[in-house]
C-alpha cells in the first residue's frame, strides 16, 4: 500500500476502518473484513461476485441505507453494517 | 401428465390420492408457474370464476396444512384498493358478491386502510379486505405435490416424473423427442401455451406480463395489494396495460406486478413496460423508490378467448384430457382443476359443476 496515499476513514460493524481513497467499499470488506457482504434468505453468507452492479450479492448498509458494496466508494465517516440479513 | 408445472403437478397428486398411477413427462424449463406471482385470490369476474377460484382456496387449505415450509405460503389476505369514490362502489359491489358466495371480506375506509397499511400513499379511498386468499411459491408447491405422489393412499409408486419432451400425441400414445413412445388409458395435457404445439386449433394466446422483487424488506407491507383498476386492465384483449400489484413473500421481499401484452412472444425485458409498471406501483407504494429491485423477468400467461380455462376432455381425441389456459390464475384454480380432471377420469362425482370449463366449448369445429 502506497503509504503517500491519501486515506479514507469509516466505520465497518462498529469498528474504526481505512483504506485508500478510491476504494470500492467491496474492496474495503475484504481488506478490512471478512468479506462477507450480506446473509441470505438461506443463511448462507454472500459476497461480492459480478464487481459491476448487476448481480445484487453485496448489499450492505450504508448509513443505514441498503447499497451496492462494488457500487460504493468508501467515504470519510461511512458508517457501514455488514452480514446482516438483506 | 405432459406438464409438471402447478396444474399438471395438482392434477398428478389428486389422481395419485385417488389410487392411480400417473406418469409426469415434462422438458424442464418451467412455464407460467415458475414466472408467476403464485397468489391464492378469489377472483369474481364472473359466476365460473368465482365458483372455480373458491372452490380451488377450499382445497388449497386442505393440501397447505400438510404443505412444508419451502412452499413458502402466506396466508396474507388481499387488500383490493380503491382510489377513489368510483372505485369505492366498485369494492361495495364485489363484497356483494363475495359475500353471496360465503367468502369472509371487510370493507375498510381511508383511516382503517392506512392503519393497515401505513406505507400506501395518503388519500386512497380505501380497500376490500379478502382475509382468506394468500401467496405461496408455486415452483416448490408443485415440486412438493408430485414428490407426495402416493404416498398417502398407499401406492408408493403413484408418481413418477420423466425428464423429456413430447413430440406427438396420437391415440392414446405419447411420442417423445427421443423416438421411444408412452402410452396410457387416459393423457393429460397440462403444458400451458407449449400445448398449442402438440394440438391443433388450441384456443390458447400468450399474454406477457413482467415482474420484479425488491430485495428484503420486512413488515413493510403485510398484505397482497391490489388495485381495483385491475380488473379493468387485466381483461382486456389488445394493447399494454400496467396495474399495482404487490405481495409480501414470507422472505420479507416484495414482488411487484403487473403488466399485461398482446401478440408478444418474446421473453427479453422491455424497459419501457418495466418503468410503467414500476411507476405505478411506487405511485401507489411511494417507499418502493428507495428499495432495491434485485431481479427482473418476464412470462406469458395462457389465456382463452373467453377468460376461463379448458379442463375436462378433448371434444375430438378420446383418452385426451385438457387442463389449460388458466392465463394469471393457474396457481389458485389448480386444485379445482385437479379435481374436476381427476374425477373425470375416475368417472366419479364431483361437487364442483365443471360444465363451464369444457374445452367442447371453444373447440367445436372438427
Amino acid at each position: 500500500m502506497n503509504t503517500n496515499q491519501a486515506v479514507v476513514r469509516f466505520q465497518l460493524n462498529g469498528l474504526a476502518a481505512q483504506v485508500p481513497a478510491g476504494t470500492s467499499l467491496a474492496a474495503a470488506l475484504y481488506l478490512c473484513g471478512d468479506g462477507i457482504a450480506r446473509t441470505s434468505v438461506s443463511g448462507q453468507a454472500r459476497a461480492p461476485f459480478c464487481g459491476m452492479g448487476v448481480c445484487q450479492e453485496c448489499r450492505v448498509l450504508v448509513n443505514a441505507q441498503s447499497q451496492l458494496a462494488c457500487q460504493t466508494l468508501c467515504a470519510p465517516g461511512m458508517v457501514v453494517e455488514s452480514g446482516a440479513p438483506s | 401428465m405432459i406438464g409438471a408445472g402447478i396444474v399438471g403437478a395438482a392434477c398428478a397428486y389428486e389422481l395419485s390420492q385417488r389410487g392411480r398411477r400417473v406418469l409426469v413427462i415434462d422438458d424442464g424449463p418451467g412455464g407460467a408457474t415458475h414466472a408467476g406471482m403464485g397468489h391464492l385470490v378469489v377472483m369474481d369476474d364472473n359466476p365460473a370464476e368465482l365458483a372455480l377460484s373458491s372452490a380451488s382456496l377450499a382445497v388449497w387449505r386442505q393440501w397447505l396444512a400438510r404443505m412444508d415450509s419451502s412452499c413458502g405460503y402466506s396466508h396474507c389476505g388481499t387488500l383490493w384498493i380503491a382510489a377513489d369514490a368510483e372505485e369505492m362502489q366498485a369494492a361495495a359491489d364485489k363484497q356483494t358478491r363475495l359475500q353471496a358466495a360465503g367468502i369472509a371480506c371487510t370493507l375498510l375506509d381511508a383511516k382503517a386502510l392506512a392503519q393497515l397499511e401505513p406505507a400506501l400513499r395518503k388519500g386512497l379511498a380505501g380497500a376490500l379486505q379478502v382475509g382468506d386468499d394468500g401467496v405461496v411459491y408455486a415452483p416448490n408447491a408443485a415440486r412438493w405435490l408430485l414428490a407426495q405422489g402416493g404416498q398417502s393412499s398407499g401406492h408408493t409408486q403413484g408418481i413418477s416424473v420423466l425428464h423429456a419432451q413430447v413430440s406427438t400425441i396420437e391415440d392414446g400414445r405419447v411420442c417423445l423427442s427421443d423416438g421411444s413412445k408412452r402410452s396410457a388409458p387416459d393423457i393429460v395435457l397440462a403444458a400451458g401455451l407449449r400445448a398449442s404445439a402438440l394440438c391443433p386449433d388450441m384456443p390458447l394466446q400468450a399474454k406477457k406480463g413482467h415482474l420484479a422483487i425488491s430485495a428484503r424488506y420486512p413488515g413493510k407491507v403485510r398484505h397482497q395489494l391490489v388495485e381495483l383498476g385491475y380488473v379493468k386492465s387485466a381483461h382486456q384483449s389488445s394493447g399494454t396495460s400496467v396495474a399495482f400489484n404487490v405481495q409480501p413473500r414470507p422472505t420479507g421481499q416484495l414482488l411487484i406486478g403487473s403488466s399485461r401484452q398482446f401478440d408478444n412472444t418474446d421473453s427479453a425485458i422491455e424497459p419501457v413496460i418495466l418503468a410503467r409498471m414500476l411507476r405505478r406501483a411506487s405511485d401507489y407504494l411511494p417507499c418502493l423508490g428507495d428499495m432495491h429491485i434485485i431481479r427482473t423477468w418476464a412470462g406469458f400467461r395462457a389465456a382463452t378467448p373467453d377468460g376461463l380455462p379448458l379442463i375436462g376432455p378433448h371434444p375430438h381425441q378420446s383418452g385426451l384430457w385438457l387442463a389449460l389456459g388458466h392465463e394469471g390464475l393457474g396457481v389458485t384454480t389448480a386444485t379445482a382443476t385437479a379435481q374436476l380432471i381427476a374425477s373425470g377420469i375416475c368417472a366419479s362425482a364431483c361437487s364442483l359443476d365443471g360444465s363451464a370449463y369444457l374445452p367442447a366449448r371453444l373447440m367445436q369445429s372438427a
